[in-house]
C-alpha cells in the first residue's frame, strides 16, 4: 500500500486519478478499521488532512457554514458560534466515538462511509446541509442526503472527494436537534437516530421543518412526510402523532445485532417526540417566547 | 508468636493489615513499564498467528500446508498431528473437572473443528505479513456438517452430534443413545415429591442467560523460546504460570523441568486466563523454528476462541409457607459447555441454594456440549447463572407474600454448622452480618422516584484454598524480599507485602514484593477461586514465621541463652523475661547484618496446601430507573456487601467487589455473545459486545463486612468473586420493581423490555 | 514497497523510524520503537489502551497510520511523569488504588491528563463521559472516577 498526504485538492485529485483502488482518508476512523480487520485493502491512500483549505471551519457571507472536510468532531464541538447556530449537527457529530474518535472523526468522512447508522448525517441532513465535491470538472454542491447510495456506497463520481459541508444561515426562530437510541450510554452505533430542524412564523405555528431519520432504512431518510405534518401547525398533539406516524411509515429496517426492526420502528416515534421538544425549546429560547 | 493488642470488637490491631500503600508494581503501571504478555521480545523473535476454522462444525478431510513452507520467511507450521495425542480421561474433582484429550483438541483441531474460530493450523515466520500470507497459502479441505450454536439446538432430539459417542455420564442406567449432553449431576435432601403440599404458595419459573465474556482487556499472548537442549523459557500472560507451564509440557511432550515459566504482567483474567490455548502452539513452532516465538490473539479471536461463560436455561420451583419459611426447592439447570463437556454446572446447582435453610431440595444439573468455543471458568463460575434464576423466584416469593427481601432472607438463612449440598459444609460466620449491614445501609431506605425501582439479591461461592508456594529472604541491609507464585491481576503483591511486615514486625516499606517463575518459588496453584490472599498469604506467613525461629535462634546464640528464651516482637528479638539477662533487643536488622557469623543467609519457603477457606457470601442493593418508552435501564445506585475476614488492603478488596458488579451488571443488560444461523459469532470486538463504559454506572458502593476468619492467620475470607453473584439478579429484581415486569430472559436489552413493557401484562 | 522515513517527535524528542505505510501508529510506536507502555486492547478504536496525545488531541493509536505521525508531536505514557515526578493523576492513580490488572491505565492516564488540561474542575458526569471511550473491566471505574477527581484538585492547586 501507498500512503500520501498532498497539499492541494489538485494534487490530492491527480492521485486518485492515477490509482483506481485508491481511497480517500479524512479522520481515518472507519478506514482504518476496516484495512486492519481486511474488509478494505486500498492499494493506495490518500489523506486529506494536510490540505489547509480543508482544515477550517468559516462563516460564509451570507451567515452559513463552511466546514472543511479535515475538521474532526472535537474541533466542532469547541467552536462556540457554529454550535451556538446549529447545536443539533454539533451535538450528533459528538456522538460519534469516543473523545479520543473525535479528535480524528470528520462529520464528512461519516457521511461517506455512508453507514445508515451515522450519527453525524441525520444532523447535517436535518440542518439542511449541502456538501462541496471536487472532481475534475471543478466543484459542485450536493444535497447531503444525495450522498449516500446503499451501505457503504455513495453516489459520488469515481475521483470525486466531498471537501466541505455546508450548513445554511440559520432563519430566526429555528432550532434544531438529534437524538439517537444506543443500549448503552457512549460507543454504540445508533440503533436509531433522529435529525429534526424546526423554524416558527411570528405567530408561533411551524414555518419550516426538516426531519431526518438513521438506522433505519439503507440509507439516511429525509423524511419530507413527517415535516409536512408540521408545517402549518402548532405543534398540536395531533400534528406531532401524524409526523410520528409518517416517520414509522418512512422506516424500512431490518433486526440486526444492534435491535430488532420492531423496535427501530417504534423508538422513532419515541425519538422525534423528544427531538422535536428539543428543537421547538432552541427556538424559542432566541426570541424568549417560553 | 507475635503479640497482638486486641481491639474493644475482638479484633487484633494490626500495623500493616487494614492500611492502604501503594503496591510495590505500582510506579511501573502507571509510566508504561510493566510489561505484559505482549511487551517481550528476545533477539530473532518470529510472529506466529493460527489459522481458524471459518465453519462452526466440520470434519477435517486435509490440512495441506506444503504451499506455505514454501513461502520466504515462513519458518515452521504445526498442526494437531505435531502433538502427542492425550488419554481419554476425567480427572480432578467433580466440580472441575478435566480431560487431556479435550484439551489438546480445543488448542489445536484433529479429527473435527467444533466452532467457528477453532485452531486448525499455527504459523511461524519472519513478520506479520509474511505470518499473513502463509496462513492464506495453507489448504484446508472441510467436511461441512450441520452445527448447533443454542442449547435448544443441541438438545433437540434430532441433533447433530459434536462427538458420535457421547454417552451422558450421570444416569443410571446410562443410556444406549449418544447425545449432546456430556453429563448429569443430581443432588437431593429430604422429601421433595411430597413436600410441596405442606406450602402455602409454590413459584414457578423458566429463565435463560447467554454466554457472556470474560472481557479482560489483554488479549492472550506469550513468548516461547526453546533451547537447543531441549530447555525451553516461557513468557506468558496467565492467571497461573505454573498451570500454564504444566499445560504446555503435557500438550508438548515436555517435561516440567524442561519449562521455566515467566509471569508477565497479567492484563485481567476472571478465570479466562487459568486456560492454555497459545502457548503449546508457540513451544511447538519455537521448537520447529529454533527461534523464539510470540504469539497474540487479536480481540476477534479473543472472542471465537477464548473461553466465555456459559449459557443457561433454567427452572425454578419454590414452595413457602404464608409466613415466609421455604420448604420446598427444586432447581433444573442446563449449561452450555461450548465445544467440550465441562461448564460449571455442578458449582451452578449448589451454589443457588446454600444461602438458604430449605428442608427439601432437588438440584439436577445438565452439562451440554454446541458448536461455540469451549466456556472458561469466569468469576464465580456457574453460580451467577443459577443466582439469576434462584433470586428471581425468591424475590417473586417476596413479593407474593408481601415480605421484605433481606427479612426473608434472615429468616431462611443457612446456619453455621449446615451441612451444604455436595459434601460441604458451611463453617464460618459473616453472612447475617452482611445482610443485617445491607438492611441498614442509607440506599435501603432511600425513597424511589417514578419509574425507578430497587432489587435485593442473596448469593454464595464456595471459594478455594488449595497449593500455595512462597519465599522469603532477610537481606544484610535488614530489607526483605518476598516472592510467590501467584500472578497479581488486582494488587495482590502489596497484600502479601502487608502481610510479611506484619508478621516479620517491621514497616511495609522495608518488604519488596515479587511474582517469580517456577524455577524460584514453590509450586503455586492459579490465582483463581479467590484464593490468593487467603491461601498464598498463609503461605507467606509460613515462610515468615520459620524466618522468624531462625532469628530467634540466632539472637539465642549471640545472647547464648535457650531459644526458648527469646520472644520475637515489633520486629526485634527480646529476652523472654528479665530472668534470661540484660540484653538489648535485636531488631531483624541487627541480625540481618551479622547473619554471616550467625548461619550464613537468612531465609524460607513456605510450601502448603492450605485448608480452612471460607466461602464467600455477597448481598447485592441495586436501584434502577428506567425509560419505559426505550426499555433503557440506567442503574442509580448500587450497594454491595461481602464479608472479607479482615480486609489486607481495603481498597483492593473494595476494587473487586466494585469490578465484579460492573461485570454482573454488563451480563444483567447489554452483554450477550450474538450468533448467526450459519454459526459465526457477529459481535466479536468491543463495539458490539457492549461491557459497560464508565458513563453508564453510579459510584458502586462496598460494604465490607469483616468477620475474621479463625482458619487464617490475619482472619483472610476470599472476597474476588462473590460480588458478581449477585449483580444480575439484583438489575432483574429492580427492573421487576420498577415496571411490574419480570424479565426471564438476559441481558435485559432496551428491545427486550420495551415490548415487555408495551405488552401490558403483569410482573407477578 | 518499500518502507517509509518518518521523522516526528515522540514526548519532546525527534524520533525517525521506518515504517510500512499501512502500519498503525500503535504498531509502530510499540514493534518498531519497543514504546510498549501503549496497548493494544482491539485494535478498532473501542477500547482506548491505546490513547496517545498527537498535536494535542487524544486518538487511539490503532486508528492513526504510522505515516501520518510524520511532523506531528506524539505524547505517549513514556513521557507522562517528568523523571521521578509523577504527574497528579498517575499519582492519584496509585494512591486511589485505582488500577487492578494496570492493563487500561496508561490509556486512562493519558485520557483523563488530557481532561485535566482542558477542564481542571470536571463534574462526576463530565470525567464519566470523557473517560467512556476507555474501557476496565477490573475496577467498575469507581476509584478511576476518584482518582481524576483527586488529580483534578491538586491540578487546580
Amino acid at each position: 500500500m501507498q500512503y500520501s498526504a498532498p497539499e492541494t485538492i489538485e494534487s490530492a485529485l491527480k492521485l486518485l486519478e492515477s490509482d483506481d483502488d485508491a481511497r480517500v482518508m479524512a479522520g481515518g476512523t472507519d478506514l482504518i478499521v476496516q484495512m486492519t480487520s481486511g474488509m478494505r485493502s486500498p492499494s493506495h491512500v490518500v489523506d486529506i488532512k494536510r490540505i489547509p483549505e480543508l482544515c477550517g471551519v468559516v462563516q460564509t457571507a451570507d451567515g452559513g457554514w463552511k466546514i472543511g472536510a479535515a475538521v474532526p468532531g472535537a474541533e466542532l464541538n469547541e467552536h462556540v458560534e457554529l454550535k451556538r447556530d446549529w447545536p443539533g449537527f454539533v451535538e450528533a457529530t459528538d456522538l460519534i466515538g469516543s473523545m479520543q474518535v473525535q479528535g480524528r472523526a470528520t462529520p464528512v468522512g461519516n457521511l461517506c462511509n455512508a453507514s445508515p447508522a451515522g450519527d453525524a448525517v441525520p444532523g447535517m441532513v436535518a440542518a439542511g446541509a449541502t456538501v462541496t465535491v471536487a472532481g475534475s470538472n471543478g466543484f459542485r454542491d450536493v444535497a447531503a442526503h444525495d450522498v449516500p447510495a446503499a451501505p457503504g456506497r455513495t453516489n459520488l463520481e469515481k475521483n470525486e472527494f466531498v471537501i466541505a459541508v455546508n450548513l445554511p444561515p440559520k432563519p430566526p426562530n429555528s432550532g434544531d436537534a438529534y437524538l439517537r437510541f444506543i443500549p448503552r450510554t457512549e460507543m454504540d452505533i445508533a440503533v436509531v437516530g433522529t435529525g429534526v430542524f424546526l423554524a416558527f412564523g411570528e405567530s408561533g405555528h411551524v414555518r419550516e421543518a426538516r426531519i431526518a431519520l438513521g438506522a433505519i432504512a439503507p440509507t439516511v431518510v429525509f423524511c419530507t412526510e413527517a415535516a409536512d405534518a408540521l408545517i402549518g401547525s402548532r405543534l398540536e398533539e395531533e400534528a406531532i402523532e401524524a409526523a410520528v406516524l409518517a416517520a414509522r411509515n418512512a422506516c424500512n429496517p431490518i433486526d440486526d445485532k444492534r435491535g430488532t426492526a420492531e423496535f427501530r420502528v417504534h423508538t422513532v416515534g419515541v425519538l422525534i417526540k423528544r427531538s422535536i421538544a428539543i428543537a421547538t425549546q432552541r427556538a424559542k429560547r432566541q426570541v424568549g417566547m417560553d | 508468636m507475635n503479640e497482638r493488642v486486641k481491639t474493644p470488637e475482638g479484633r487484633p490491631y494490626y500495623k500493616e493489615i487494614g492500611t492502604r500503600p501503594i503496591r510495590p508494581d505500582g510506579v511501573e503501571k502507571v509510566t508504561g513499564s510493566a510489561r505484559f504478555g505482549d511487551d517481550f521480545t528476545l533477539p530473532g523473535t518470529l510472529v506466529g498467528k493460527i489459522l481458524r476454522s471459518p465453519h462452526p462444525h466440520a470434519r477435517l478431510i486435509s490440512v495441506d500446508t506444503s504451499n506455505a513452507k514454501k513461502i520466504a520467511g515462513v519458518k515452521a507450521i504445526v498442526t494437531g498431528s505435531d502433538f502427542p495425542d492425550q488419554p481419554f480421561a476425567y480427572t480432578g474433582p467433580a466440580v472441575l473437572e478435566r480431560n487431556m484429550w479435550h484439551v489438546t483438541r480445543n488448542v489445536i483441531a484433529r479429527e473435527k473443528v467444533l466452532y467457528e474460530g477453532h485452531a486448525v493450523a499455527a504459523v511461524a515466520a519472519v513478520d506479520e505479513k509474511t505470518a499473513s500470507a502463509a496462513l492464506q497459502a495453507i489448504a484446508v479441505e472441510y467436511e461441512i456438517l450441520p452445527h448447533v450454536t443454542t442449547l435448544d439446538e443441541a438438545l433437540a432430539p434430532d441433533a447433530v452430534l459434536l462427538f458420535e459417542d457421547m454417552i451422558t455420564r450421570g444416569v443410571e442406567p446410562a443410556p444406549e443413545k449418544p447425545t449432546n449432553i456430556a453429563r448429569r449431576a443430581n443432588y437431593e435432601k429430604g422429601q421433595i415429591d411430597t413436600a410441596w403440599s405442606s406450602a402455602d404458595l409454590i413459584v414457578e419459573r423458566s429463565y435463560e442467560t447467554k454466554p457472556v465474556h470474560q472481557g479482560y482487556i489483554e488479549p492472550h499472548a506469550c513468548l516461547a523460546h526453546y533451547h537447543p537442549d531441549g530447555q525451553a523459557d516461557l513468557y506468558t500472560s496467565s492467571q497461573g504460570h505454573f498451570q500454564m507451564r504444566a499445560l504446555t509440557a503435557t500438550l508438548t511432550g515436555m517435561r516440567l523441568t524442561d519449562i521455566r515459566a515467566i509471569p508477565a504482567e497479567i492484563g485481567g483474567g476472571f478465570g479466562g486466563k487459568t486456560v492454555v490455548y497459545l502457548e503449546p502452539l508457540a513451544m511447538m513452532l519455537s521448537k520447529m523454528s529454533g527461534f523464539p516465538v510470540r504469539m497474540k490473539m487479536t480481540r476477534s479471536e479473543v472472542f471465537k476462541a477464548s473461553g466465555p461463560a456459559a449459557g443457561t436455561k433454567a427452572r425454578i420451583k419454590l414452595g413457602a409457607k404464608k409466613n415466609g419459611t421455604l420448604v420446598a426447592a427444586e432447581v433444573e439447570m442446563y449449561y452450555e459447555a461450548g465445544a467440550f463437556p465441562g461448564s460449571p454446572f455442578v458449582n451452578g446447582v449448589l451454589c443457588c441454594v446454600a444461602p438458604y435453610t430449605i428442608p427439601n431440595v432437588r438440584l439436577t444439573g445438565w452439562d451440554v456440549v454446541a458448536n461455540r468455543p469451549k466456556v472458561a471458568a469466569y468469576r464465580a463460575p456457574g453460580s451467577p447463572q443459577s443466582n439469576f434464576a434462584f433470586e428471581s423466584t425468591v424475590d417473586i416469593v417476596c413479593k407474593k407474600l408481601g415480605l421484605d427481601p433481606i427479612a426473608f432472607r434472615k429468616m431462611n438463612a443457612v446456619q453455621v454448622g449446615a451441612e451444604l449440598l455436595g459434601g460441604r459444609q458451611l463453617n464460618h460466620e459473616g453472612y447475617l452480618q452482611l445482610l443485617e449491614a445491607t438492611e441498614r445501609h442509607p440506599q435501603y431506605a432511600t425513597e424511589l422516584g417514578p419509574n425507578q425501582g430497587r432489587g435485593f439479591a442473596a448469593g454464595y461461592w464456595p471459594n478455594a484454598g488449595g497449593e500455595s508456594g512462597a519465599t522469603v529472604y532477610v537481606n544484610a541491609d535488614g530489607t526483605v524480599n518476598i516472592a510467590t507464585g501467584s500472578p497479581d491481576i488486582g494488587g495482590s503483591r502489596a497484600s502479601m507485602a502487608q502481610m510479611t511486615a506484619e508478621t516479620l514486625g517491621i514497616s511495609y516499606d522495608r518488604v519488596r514484593s515479587a511474582v517469580n517463575d517456577t524455577t524460584s518459588v514453590p509450586f503455586t496453584h492459579v490465582t483463581g477461586g479467590s484464593r490468593v490472599t487467603f491461601a498464598t498469604g498463609k503461605a507467606v506467613v509460613a515462610a515468615c514465621e520459620t524466618v522468624i525461629a531462625d532469628l530467634r535462634a540466632r539472637a539465642a546464640k549471640i545472647w547464648d541463652v535457650d531459644v526458648d528464651a527469646v520472644d520475637w516482637r515489633e520486629g526485634a528479638a527480646h529476652p523472654s523475661s528479665s530472668n534470661v539477662g540484660d540484653f538489648d533487643p535485636l531488631t531483624l536488622g541487627d541480625l540481618a547484618a551479622r547473619a554471616t557469623e550467625t548461619g550464613g543467609p537468612i531465609g524460607s519457603s513456605g510450601a502448603l496446601n492450605a485448608t480452612g477457606h471460607a466461602p464467600g457470601f455477597s448481598a447485592a442493593l441495586c436501584d434502577v430507573e428506567v425509560d419505559p418508552e426505550t426499555g433503557h435501564v440506567k442503574i442509580i445506585r448500587f450497594t454491595v456487601a461481602q464479608d472479607a475476614g479482615v480486609a489486607i488492603h481495603p481498597s483492593y478488596v473494595e476494587g473487586q467487589m466494585q469490578g465484579a458488579v460492573v461485570q454482573g451488571i454488563g451480563w444483567a443488560l447489554s452483554e450477550e455473545y450474538i450468533y448467526g444461523p450459519d454459526g459465526r459469532l457477529q459481535n466479536h470486538g468491543f463495539l458490539d459486545y457492549r461491557m459497560p463504559v464508565a458513563s453508564d454506572l453510579p459510584m458502586i458502593d462496598p460494604i465490607v463486612v469483616e468477620v475474621p476468619n479463625p482458619d487464617h492467620p490475619f482472619g483472610v475470607k476470599g472476597v474476588a468473586e462473590a460480588g458478581m453473584v449477585t449483580a444480575m439478579a439484583s438489575v432483574a429484581n429492580a427492573v421487576a420493581d420498577a415496571v411490574d415486569r419480570r424479565m426471564t430472559s438476559l441481558p435485559i436489552s432496551p428491545p427486550k423490555l420495551a415490548k415487555e413493557i408495551a405488552a401490558g401484562k403483569a410482573a407477578m | 514497497m518499500s518502507k517509509m522515513h518518518i521523522t516526528t517527535s515522540i514526548n519532546g524528542d525527534t524520533t525517525e523510524f521506518l515504517a510500512e505505510a499501512d502500519q498503525t501508529l500503535l504498531s509502530a510506536l510499540r514493534d518498531n520503537l519497543r514504546l510498549t507502555g501503549t496497548k493494544e486492547g482491539c485494535g478498532s478504536g473501542d477500547c482506548g489502551a491505546c490513547s496517545v496525545r498527537v498535536d494535542g488531541r487524544v486518538v487511539c493509536s490503532c486508528l492513526m497510520l504510522a505515516p501520518e505521525a510524520q511532523d506531528r508531536a506524539i505524547e505517549t505514557i513514556e513521557g507522562m511523569a517528568d523523571g521521578d515526578n509523577l504527574h497528579p493523576v498517575q499519582r492519584r492513580f496509585l494512591e486511589e488504588a485505582a488500577l487492578q490488572c494496570g492493563f487500561c491505565t496508561p490509556g486512562f492516564l493519558i485520557a483523563a491528563r488530557d481532561l485535566l488540561d482542558r477542564n481542571p474542575n470536571p463534574t462526576e458526569t463530565e470525567i464519566r463521559f470523557w473517560l467512556a471511550g476507555n474501557l476496565c473491566r477490573c475496577t467498575g471505574y469507581d476509584k478511576i472516577v476518584r482518582a481524576v477527581q483527586k488529580a483534578a484538585e491538586d491540578v487546580r492547586g
